[in-house]
């Protein structure tokens, strides 16, 4: 992630907010500014739950340069109770305990760094939902 | 419109090319099919690559490929739509040829891949997905396939083994391929006993990084008839997007832009998918192969995995795929692709397939896939008499 | 010195943990480097690859938003005590204030007191609020501390934090009576910058550390407030070990029943400057109308902040609207010294 990214990017890395369209009420995320449903202008900022499901997972074995220590982790599409799939890493899980249907929430994490010198990157990931952690 | 015929062939070997570098293995190319078409000179010279500029630190690929194939002075540019940028720019120069702008034009797909290291090769090839909302979150390609394939074994409940013989039937073909980048039989146990990359996408699922060129020369049917060679013309280029990223696609099991060229290429070339003899589609990974087979018409949607559970994809079979190896065994120099692809339909029309000839083939289509599904351009070959 | 009281009354609206879900247990350091693990703590909570301070602070501050029910646009401060800034120089406070959505007319800035950091955020949000400068301000005090492999505090120095939304004492689920705060230039911890670990003075740890600046604090308070320790229901420590804050608590005169709810570092280790209001939450999340909790902290170099709180009406509906520290605590996977070294980022050959 450029800086110039991490900056313009951060409402919607740290505070998960997406958009909603005033013509068709379609809910973005991320927010993208014209609605892909209806085609009109879509800017009204709107904060997204972070509550979702799983959708669909993988265990990353071999990383893209940024990400090579981290291995194994675990990528996600999740569906949000708002509608939108999200792409995002999913954390404090094992691998073998994913399932699609999972119940989970947005949390914001360390996700890699430029370099040791270099900007910190935060960015939301999701973990199974803590209540439903807690019955099982 | 003018009919357009493919009348020059040229390609490199597909493998790890150390020695040579992208402009070596572009120009060589380039030459070589403007010597097989032997009409000197072209008008144009069309450049597909993807990774010139994050791989080897070279932009500004038409200027060059033209100045190292010896025809400096033709106007030239390098075109790009991610893995599909060949068959991007095999559209381009179809439509050049076809609208009357250019006679003969030299299309070269070309892509150096082995010049970093792994983790920076990944990086690059995730360039052609979201940058901001996907790559930024550790996916890869492979991973982003595997997302769209542990989504399909969930919904459609197959196993993993079940894909095995796309990989199976791929290197195959690519035994008796002299430019394949793998050149040997696999047998079903050793895909299920490959390496897991990003679950459950295993290293024999994936097509190979590797480093090729190659290249063919457009002209109007009317020159072609007149050179005396074994005449294909394109009777189709049809060219469709989808959402860049995954998660923004209504329904991410289906390849619409898969469904729309190709719609648009039967439509063109006015036949049905039964009358497809082979097709060369864009096997990057097995479960791209299954939804790729969907999308076209030759399986309902969920059932394109059974082709291959059913040996439907083989030389022999209902619909032969990959016939000279594939992506996944001939090899996938992602810029590269999609002239190999367009090289090897024309290769088998023309009836110079050897070993894997499909004997009388008449119709071959082949399809280049740029992203995990959102650029798609599907192309049809056909043998004029 | 009398006790410090602000203009006006303050409370404390919204409160939240956060505790990461691995531990190590003592054993595996003595497993490794042989120490005697006799005495220390049970198990410490250790970040995972992905957290950090700000991360930590991020979801203790997110659960003390819920729990306040108000728009995160009132803060007009943010602070975070913490020893472990991701950053030597770049706020940990902005990031924390952009995930909650805090706008731009805020305060925000990193204290650093060794493990009284967090309690110190705390002084400035009542003081803040308590002035009527601001309606709402949060003060965090989040870790991820750090200790050498095979020293002492290796066993001890754990992550986790909470964070703490001062506002009005109308709008309070405990208000406050009071504060002080005793320090001395006490050299008995430190670390320079530049190195990795800190270090231990192996002089004044104890006496004249700890246990000065904690009785000193808390007899200033109570006598102040003319209180004594059976006019608390709770009261919570600086937790460096099970044994200084016992030790502490009985010199003053609680009981068992009043220091163990808070008392948390046999199970997760020392959150430093998450760790007596990670002590307070845990309390927070049982605590009834009118019971009265006393608040102590430590942190090396030295100072001690000391605070009586009473539980209001209020609480009982706030409890349960965020996770409660019990919950974190019980959620945990045990790990090796191995999994440690990677998750603590120190696996390095050469």
């Amino acid at each position: 992630m450029s800086l110039a990214s991490s900056w313009r990017t951060r409402k919607f890395r740290l505070g998960f907010v997406g958009e909603i369209c005033p013509q068709c009420h379609a809910k973005l995320f991320p927010p993208r500014d014209i609605c892909p449903h209806c085609g009109g202008p879509a800017k009204e900022p709107l904060a997204f739950s972070g509550h979702g499901t799983v959708y669909s997972y993988t265990t990353m074995s071999v990383a893209p340069r940024g990400f090579e220590g981290q291995t194994p982790y675990v990528a996600a599409l999740v569906k949000t109770e708002e509608g939108p799939l999200v792409t995002a890493q999913l954390t404090d899980v094992a691998s073998d305990e994913v399932f699609i249907g999972m119940p989970v929430e947005m949390v914001t994490r360390h996700i890699n760094e430029e370099g040791d010198d270099g900007i910190i990157n935060y960015h939301f990931k999701f973990r199974p939902e803590l209540a439903a952690a807690a019955k099982h | 419109m003018r009919e357009v015929a493919v009348i020059g062939l040229g390609q490199t070997p597909v493998g790890e090319h150390w020695e040579s570098s992208l402009r070596i293995l572009g120009s060589e190319a380039t030459y070589l099919a403007l010597e097989d078409a032997g009409t000197g000179l072209p008008d144009a010279l069309l450049v597909g690559n993807m990774l010139s500029g994050l791989s080897c630190g070279q932009e500004n690929l038409g200027a060059l490929i033209a100045d190292y194939a010896g025809i400096r002075g033709v106007p030239a540019a390098k075109i790009e739509a991610g893995c599909a940028s060949g068959a991007a720019a095999l559209h381009q120069g179809y439509i050049m040829v076809a609208g009357g702008m250019a006679e003969t034009v030299v299309v070269c797909g070309v892509e150096k891949m082995t010049e970093t290291s792994q983790p920076d090769t990944t990086v690059a090839l995730a360039a052609a997905a979201d940058a901001e909302n996907e790559v930024a979150h550790g996916l890869s390609f492979v991973g982003l396939n595997a997302l769209l394939m542990q989504r399909y074994l969930y919904e459609y409940g197959y196993q993993r083994a079940d894909f095995a013989n796309f990989a199976v039937t791929a290197h195959r073909n690519a035994v008796n391929n002299p430019a394949a980048m793998f050149r040997r039989a696999i047998t079903p146990e050793a895909f299920m006993k490959a390496k897991l990359i990003a679950e459950p996408v295993g290293l024999l699922d994936s097509a190979g990084i590797a480093d090729g060129a190659a290249a063919l020369v457009l002209a109007p049917l009317d020159l072609a008839r007149s050179l005396g060679k074994p005449l294909v013309r394109i009777a189709a280029s049809a060219a469709a997007t989808d959402a860049l990223a995954i998660h923004d696609r209504a329904d991410i099991l289906e390849l619409r832009a898969a469904r729309i060229s190709s719609l648009n290429a039967y439509a063109q070339a006015g036949i049905q998918p039964e009358d497809i003899d082979f097709f060369e589609l864009h096997d990057a990974f097995t479960i791209m192969s299954a939804l790729s087979l969907e999308a076209n018409g030759f399986a309902e949607r969920g059932q394109g995995v059974r082709l291959a559970m059913e040996e439907a994809i083989s030389l022999s079979g209902r619909i032969p795929i990959a016939t000279m190896g594939g992506l996944k065994a001939r090899g996938h120099p992602v810029g590269a692709t999609g002239t190999y692809q367009a090289l090897e339909a024309v290769t088998q029309l023309r009836g110079e397939a050897g070993a894997n000839q499909i004997p009388g083939c008449v119709l071959g289509m082949t399809q280049n896939i740029g992203g995990s599904g959102a650029n798609i351009i599907t192309h049809i070959f056909e043998r004029v008499s | 010195m009398s006790v410090m009281r602000p203009l006006r009354s303050v409370g404390l609206v919204g409160y939240g943990a956060y505790i990461p879900r691995y531990r190590l247990p003592a054993s595996e350091i003595s497993r490794i480097w042989g120490g005697d693990e006799e005495g220390t703590v049970a198990f410490k909570s250790v970040p995972g690859l992905d957290e950090d301070t700000v991360t930590i602070a991020i979801e203790a501050a997110r659960n003390a938003v819920a729990r306040a029910r108000i728009d995160p646009v009132l803060l007009r401060a943010v602070w975070i005590g913490s020893e472990s800034h991701p950053y030597a120089v770049k706020p940990s406070s902005t990031v924390v204030a952009e995930a909650l959505g805090v706008g731009n007319a805020c305060l925000a800035a990193d204290l650093q007191f060794a493990c009284k950091a967090g309690t110190e955020a705390l002084q400035a949000g009542i003081a803040l609020v308590g002035s009527g400068m601001a309606g709402y301000a949060m003060a965090i005090g989040a870790d991820t501390a750090q200790g050498r492999p095979g020293d002492a505090l290796e066993y001890t120095a754990a992550a986790g934090g909470a964070a703490y939304i001062v506002g009005p004492a109308e709008a309070g689920c405990a208000t406050l009576e009071g504060s002080y705060s005793y320090v001395s230039d006490t050299p008995d911890f430190w670390r320079r910058p530049g190195q990795n670990y800190p270090r231990h003075g192996g002089r004044f740890t104890g006496e004249p550390g700890y246990f000065a600046h904690v009785l000193s604090s808390v007899r200033s308070l109570m006598e102040g407030l003319g209180r004594s320790a059976s006019d608390y229901r709770y009261a919570v420590f600086h937790q460096p070990n099970p044994r200084f804050p016992e030790r502490a608590a009985r010199q003053l005169g609680f009981k068992s029943e009043q220091y163990s709810p808070g008392l948390l570092a046999n199970e997760i280790g020392n959150a430093y400057a998450g760790s007596s209001l990670l002590g307070m939450s845990a309390v927070l999340d049982i605590a009834q109308p009118g019971d009265r909790i006393l608040l102590v902290s430590f942190g090396s170099g030295a100072g001690s902040d000391a605070f009586s709180w009473l539980v209001t009406d209020t609480l009982p509906k706030r409890q349960s609207l965020a996770p409660t520290t019990r919950a974190y605590i019980e959620r945990k996977t045990i790990i090796d010294y191995a999994t440690y070294l990677r998750l603590r980022g120190q696996l390095v050959m050469h």
